[in-house]
C-alpha cells in the first residue's frame, strides 16, 4: 500500500492508505483526529469540512492521491476545551449547537469565511454556509455565533 | 480511552472529576455488584443507592437511562438534582444510558423526558436530601427541621458538614418506593420536594453540558468509538426487505486488501475488514444477484391514497367520541368537506447509523446512540438468542435522531458481524444506506367534515386520519432481525392521535384513527416509524387548514374563529393569543386583498397540543405568482410547556422545531419506486432546509409556575405547515390540500383556482 506524507495542523505524518481512500478516513482513523465527521460521503452535507491551503474542503471527497503537500487544518487545530478558539467559544456563548454532529462543518466554514472576510454581512454568512446542513435547526443560533466571533454583536 | 473496570466502590472512593469509561469486558453480577440487583440482574429501583451516589469531595454521580440526543435533556435533568439537592450545578455528574447501571426508565422519546421523568429524579435526590439531613440530624443530636442545606453544606446555624462528609464514598443503604416502570415509574411519591417557588437552578438559562466538547471535535460521539482488535463492517442492503439474494460472487473482493469475511445469515448479508475504506469498497463492490424483488406498493400518490382510503383498516382509535358527530352534521346551516395529504418523510440524521459490538460466546457488549438503551438491549438479545441481562449496551450520543434512533438497526448489525468473526466490529451506515433504510414518517391522509351553526359556531367535528402504523418501532423486528429470518407478531404502533382539532369545544366531536396496514405479516416493503411528533403535522395540517377554510368561507377572522371554540381550553387560547399578537396580527378574514404584484404576501396561523404542551404559530409568506415558490419569511410562535426547567434550552429545542417544520412543509417528501424500494437516497433528492432560505424566527415562551414540567423536544414541529398553507391561502387564496408546498403544486392550485 502506498505512504503518503500528510501536512495537518502544522505536522507532517505519514499515513498508509489506499490512493482512491478519501482524507477524511486518514484524519479520522490513522490519525485520530474526530472532529471531522463522516456525513454523506457525497460532499452534499460538510460535515467533514477541513481546510486545505485557507480553503474549506469537503475531506469525504478528497482523495489520498490529492492531497500532496498542501496544508490540511481540522477543527483540532483552532482550540480545546482548555483553550478555546474565539470561533468556538463564540459557538458555546450562543449555545448553538443541538447534536453537533454537523458543528465541526459549520465551525470550520467560519473560520476560512472569517479568515478571508472578517466582517461578513447576513447574507454573506449564509452563502458561505450554504452547503453545510443541519438538521436539528439551529441555524438562527449558529448565525449569531458567527457574528459574535466576527466582533458584531453588541 | 481507559480499559478499567469500574467498580462501584473504586468509583466511590474516586474524585468528582472522574468521568466513568467504558469497559470493555462482558457484563457480570460481580463486577457491578456494589449496585442494588434484582434477581434478574437488573438495577432495583427501590434502592436509593441505584439512582445516585455522593463522593467525599461532595460530587454527585446521578444515573439514568434517559440519554443526551442533542435536545438538552440530561442538562435539564442534571438541574433538577441540582436544585432538589441544593448542591451546586456544577457538582452534578449525569451517568447516561449504559443498561449495566440505569435503571429503565422507559426511552428518550415523545415529549416526555422532562415530563415523566423529571419526576423520577426529582424525587430520588429529594429522598436523598432527606436522608442526608437524617445523618446530620443523628450525628448532631439536632431536630430535621432546624437544618437547612445551602451548596451541600447542612447547617444547624451553628455546626456545619458537607454531604461529602456524611456520605462521601458510602452507600445509602436506604429503601425507597418504586412502582410501575418505564416512565410510568413513580419514585418515591412519600418524599416531600421543594416548592417551586424556592427554585434557584430549576429555570435558569444554564448553558448545557455538552456543547463545549461538540465545539472542539472532542465530543465522545459515537463514531469515534475504538475498542482494541475492532473491525469494520458494512453491510450489503438488498433493493427492498424482503428480496433473497440468489447468488454471491465472493471472488469479486477477493481482491481488497484486509478483507477479513463476506458474511451471510439469511438474507442478511455483510462484510468484515480490517478498516474502513476496504469494508466500504468491498460492500460497494461485493457481487450479489438479488432475486427480482415481489413486493408491490401504491406507485404514485393518488393511488398510495387510495390505498389508504380503501383498505379496510386494522385497528381504529378513536381519541375523542363527543354527542352524535354523524347526526349533527345533518343538522349544520353549513357543511364543509376536505381531504388532506401528507407524504412520507424522513428523519434524516446528518451522521448516519452507527454501532461497535463485541459478541463474546454468550455475552455482548454493544456501544450504540439508541433513544431507548433498554430497547436495544431487547433487540439485539432477540437477534442473538441471549439472554437480556447479558447483553450490555453502553451509550454514546449519535447525530440527532429526532426518533430514528428509537430504532436501533445498526446495533444488529453490528451484532452480526462481530458475532460472524469473533471480534468486535464497528458499522457505521452510508447516506445511501441511511436515506433507503431509516424508518420513515408514515405517509397520511386526513378527511375532515365539519357543520356550523346559524351562529357561526361549530356544531359538528368529524375528522379521519388514515396511516400505516409503525412497522419498524416498539417490538417488531428491525432490518437485520427481518432478514434473518424474524417475523414480525405485531403490526406495528400507533402513529400518534392528536392535532386533530381535539382543542376545539364542539358538542358533536369525532376523531377516529384508523391504521392501514401495509403487507403484514409480510415484510413490509417501505419502513415506517415515529418522526419527531408523530403524525402530528399531518393531522394538524388538515384540521387547521379546514378550520381555515371553514373561517374564510364564514368571512371570519381566522383567529377569532378559533378562539370562538376555545372558550374551554385555557391554556391553547392564551397561546393563540400570545402568537396572534406578537406577530402584530390584523384583524380581517383570508384572503387578503389581491396583490398586484408578483410577489403576494400572505399570512396564516396555526395552534396545536403535543403531549400537553401547547403551540401556535404565524406564519408570513411570500408567494412568486410566476414561479409559484414559497418564501417563509418569518415564524412567529408561542409555546407553553407548563414550568420550565431550563428556557434557554426550550427556545433552541423551539427554534430547532420551527426550522424543521418550515423544511418539513416546504421541501421533504420521500420518493420510492413500486416495490417499496426508496429513491430519495441523498440531499439532492431529499433537499432540507438551508441557510439561504431561512426564516426569521419570533418565539414567545409562556411559562407556568403552577404547572408541572413538560415537553418541549417536538411540538413546535407541528403548526408550521398548517399555518404556511393558511397563509399560503391568504396571499394567493390558493387552498393546498397536500404537502410540501412546492412550486409545482403552488402553480397547479393557482392555475386551478
Amino acid at each position: 500500500m502506498p505512504k503518503y506524507s500528510l501536512r495537518v495542523n502544522g505536522q507532517t505524518q505519514t499515513v498508509e492508505a489506499e490512493a482512491d481512500m478519501p482524507l477524511l478516513y486518514a484524519l479520522r482513523n490513522d490519525l485520530q483526529l474526530n472532529g471531522p465527521k463522516f456525513g454523506c460521503g457525497l460532499g452534499q452535507c460538510g460535515a467533514c469540512t477541513v481546510i486545505v491551503e485557507g480553503n474549506p474542503a469537503r475531506s469525504c471527497q478528497m482523495p489520498m492521491k490529492a492531497v500532496g503537500n498542501r496544508n490540511v487544518t481540522t477543527i483540532e487545530a483552532l482550540g480545546n476545551t482548555n483553550k478555546m478558539h474565539k470561533i468556538q467559544q463564540a459557538f458555546v456563548d450562543e449555545q448553538a449547537v443541538q447534536c453537533g454532529y454537523c458543528i465541526n462543518g459549520m465551525i470550520m466554514s467560519t473560520k476560512a469565511l472569517l479568515d478571508t472576510n472578517p466582517k461578513p454581512n447576513d447574507t454573506q454568512i449564509k452563502e458561505a454556509l450554504a452547503g453545510n446542513l443541519c438538521r436539528c435547526g439551529t441555524h438562527i443560533r449558529i448565525l449569531r455565533a458567527v457574528k459574535r466571533a466576527s466582533g458584531q454583536l453588541a | 480511552m481507559k480499559t478499567t473496570e469500574l467498580t462501584r466502590r473504586q468509583f466511590l472512593k474516586t474524585t468528582g472529576a472522574l468521568v466513568v469509561s467504558f469497559n470493555l469486558l462482558p457484563p457480570s453480577k460481580k463486577a457491578w455488584a456494589q449496585f442494588a440487583m434484582l434477581p434478574s440482574g437488573d438495577i432495583d429501583p427501590t434502592s436509593l443507592d441505584s439512582w445516585l451516589a455522593i463522593t467525599p469531595d461532595g460530587f454527585v454521580t446521578f444515573y439514568t437511562s434517559k440519554v443526551e440526543i442533542g435536545t438538552g435533556t440530561i442538562t435539564a435533568l442534571a438541574q433538577i438534582v441540582a436544585e432538589e439537592l441544593d448542591i451546586p450545578f456544577s457538582k452534578i455528574k449525569m451517568d447516561s444510558g449504559d443498561t449495566s447501571r440505569t435503571i429503565e426508565q422507559g426511552s428518550t422519546v415523545g415529549s416526555r423526558s422532562i415530563e415523566r421523568a423529571g419526576p423520577q429524579v426529582r424525587q430520588a435526590a429529594a429522598a436523598a436530601r432527606q436522608e442526608l439531613l437524617k445523618l446530620a440530624a443523628a450525628q448532631w443530636n439536632s431536630p430535621i427541621e432546624k437544618l437547612t442545606v445551602v451548596d451541600g453544606v447542612v447547617s444547624d446555624g451553628a455546626k456545619k458538614i458537607s454531604y461529602g462528609q456524611l456520605i462521601g464514598g458510602k452507600k445509602f443503604n436506604t429503601k425507597i418506593t418504586a412502582t410501575g416502570t418505564g416512565w410510568d415509574m413513580k419514585v418515591a411519591p412519600e418524599v416531600k420536594a421543594k416548592n417551586p417557588k424556592d427554585y434557584k437552578i430549576v429555570g435558569q438559562p444554564i448553558k448545557r453540558t455538552d456543547l463545549p466538547t461538540k465545539t472542539t471535535g472532542e465530543h465522545d460521539y459515537i463514531h469515534n468509538v475504538r475498542v482494541p482488535g475492532m473491525l469494520h463492517g458494512r453491510v450489503v442492503r438488498p433493493p427492498v426487505i424482503n428480496t433473497e439474494p440468489e447468488n454471491i460472487d465472493e471472488s469479486s473482493v477477493r481482491n481488497i486488501p484486509g478483507l477479513v469475511k463476506v458474511v451471510r445469515e439469511g438474507k442478511f448479508i455483510g462484510v468484515v475488514a480490517k478498516t474502513e475504506w476496504s469494508a466500504i469498497k468491498a460492500a460497494q463492490e461485493l457481487k450479489v444477484t438479488w432475486a427480482k424483488p415481489t413486493s408491490k406498493v401504491p406507485a404514485t400518490p393518488d393511488e398510495l391514497f387510495a390505498y389508504l382510503k380503501n383498505t379496510k383498516p386494522a385497528r381504529t382509535l378513536k381519541p375523542v367520541a363527543k354527542g352524535d358527530a354523524a347526526s349533527a352534521l345533518a343538522q349544520g346551516k353549513m357543511n364543509y368537506q376536505a381531504s388532506y395529504r401528507w407524504p412520507f418523510q424522513m428523519h434524516g440524521m446528518i451522521g448516519p447509523s452507527c454501532s461497535v459490538a463485541d459478541v463474546k460466546g454468550d455475552k455482548a457488549t454493544i456501544w450504540s446512540g439508541p433513544q431507548g438503551p433498554f430497547r436495544t438491549r431487547s433487540t439485539v438479545a432477540r437477534i442473538l438468542k441471549f439472554k437480556e441481562q447479558d447483553v450490555r449496551i453502553i451509550y454514546h450520543e449519535a447525530s440527532g435522531s429526532y426518533g430514528r434512533m428509537s430504532t436501533d438497526d445498526g446495533a444488529e448489525d453490528a451484532a452480526l458481524l462481530s458475532r460472524a468473526v469473533g471480534a468486535p466490529v464497528r458499522v457505521q451506515w452510508s447516506r445511501e444506506d441511511e436515506h433507503g433504510w431509516e424508518p420513515k414518517g408514515p405517509a397520511q391522509l386526513d378527511e375532515a367534515k365539519a357543520a356550523v351553526d346559524g351562529d357561526g359556531k361549530l356544531l359538528a367535528w368529524d375528522f379521519a386520519d388514515f396511516s400505516q402504523p409503525w412497522t419498524a418501532s416498539g417490538t417488531t423486528p428491525l432490518l437485520a432481525s427481518l432478514q434473518v429470518g424474524l417475523k414480525p407478531d405485531n403490526p406495528g404502533g400507533s402513529n400518534g392521535t392528536q392535532g386533530a382539532g381535539e382543542i376545539y369545544a364542539v358538542a358533536n366531536q369525532s376523531i377516529l384513527c384508523h391504521h392501514i396496514n401495509w403487507h403484514f405479516p409480510e415484510p413490509i416493503p417501505l419502513r415506517t416509524s415515529n418522526l419527531r411528533a408523530p403524525g402530528d403535522i399531518a393531522r394538524c395540517f388538515a384540521s387547521e387548514c379546514f378550520i381555515d377554510e371553514i373561517a374564510a368561507d364564514l368571512k371570519a377572522d381566522p383567529v377569532e374563529f378559533r378562539m370562538n371554540h376555545l372558550a374551554s381550553n385555557r391554556r391553547a387560547a392564551e397561546c393563540l393569543k400570545a402568537a396572534a399578537d406578537k406577530a402584530g396580527w390584523q384583524k380581517r378574514p383570508s384572503p387578503a386583498p389581491a396583490a398586484t404584484g408578483n410577489v403576494a404576501k400572505g399570512r396564516g396561523i396555526a395552534v396545536t397540543q403535543r403531549a400537553n404542551t401547547y403551540i401556535a404559530t404565524v406564519a408570513e409568506v411570500e408567494v412568486n405568482k410566476t414561479t409559484g415558490e414559497v418564501k417563509v419569511k418569518k415564524i412567529v410562535c408561542a409555546h407553553d410547556c407548563g414550568l420550565m426547567i431550563n428556557p434557554d434550552g426550550v427556545k433552541n429545542q423551539v427554534e430547532g422545531n420551527l426550522i424543521q417544520g418550515v423544511s418539513r412543509a416546504l421541501y421533504e417528501e420521500v420518493m420510492f419506486d413500486t416495490h417499496g424500494g426508496v429513491t430519495s437516497l441523498d440531499w439532492k433528492t431529499y433537499p432540507i432546509m438551508r441557510f439561504p432560505d431561512l426564516p426569521e424566527l419570533d418565539i414567545v415562551l409562556i411559562n407556568r409556575l403552577d404547572m408541572i414540567a413538560l415537553g418541549a423536544g417536538e411540538g413546535a414541529t407541528i403548526p408550521p405547515a398548517a399555518a404556511i398553507a393558511n397563509a399560503i391561502y391568504d396571499a394567493v387564496g390558493v387552498r393546498l390540500r397536500e404537502g410540501p408546498f412546492t412550486p409545482k403544486r403552488v402553480l397547479a392550485g393557482m392555475k386551478k383556482a
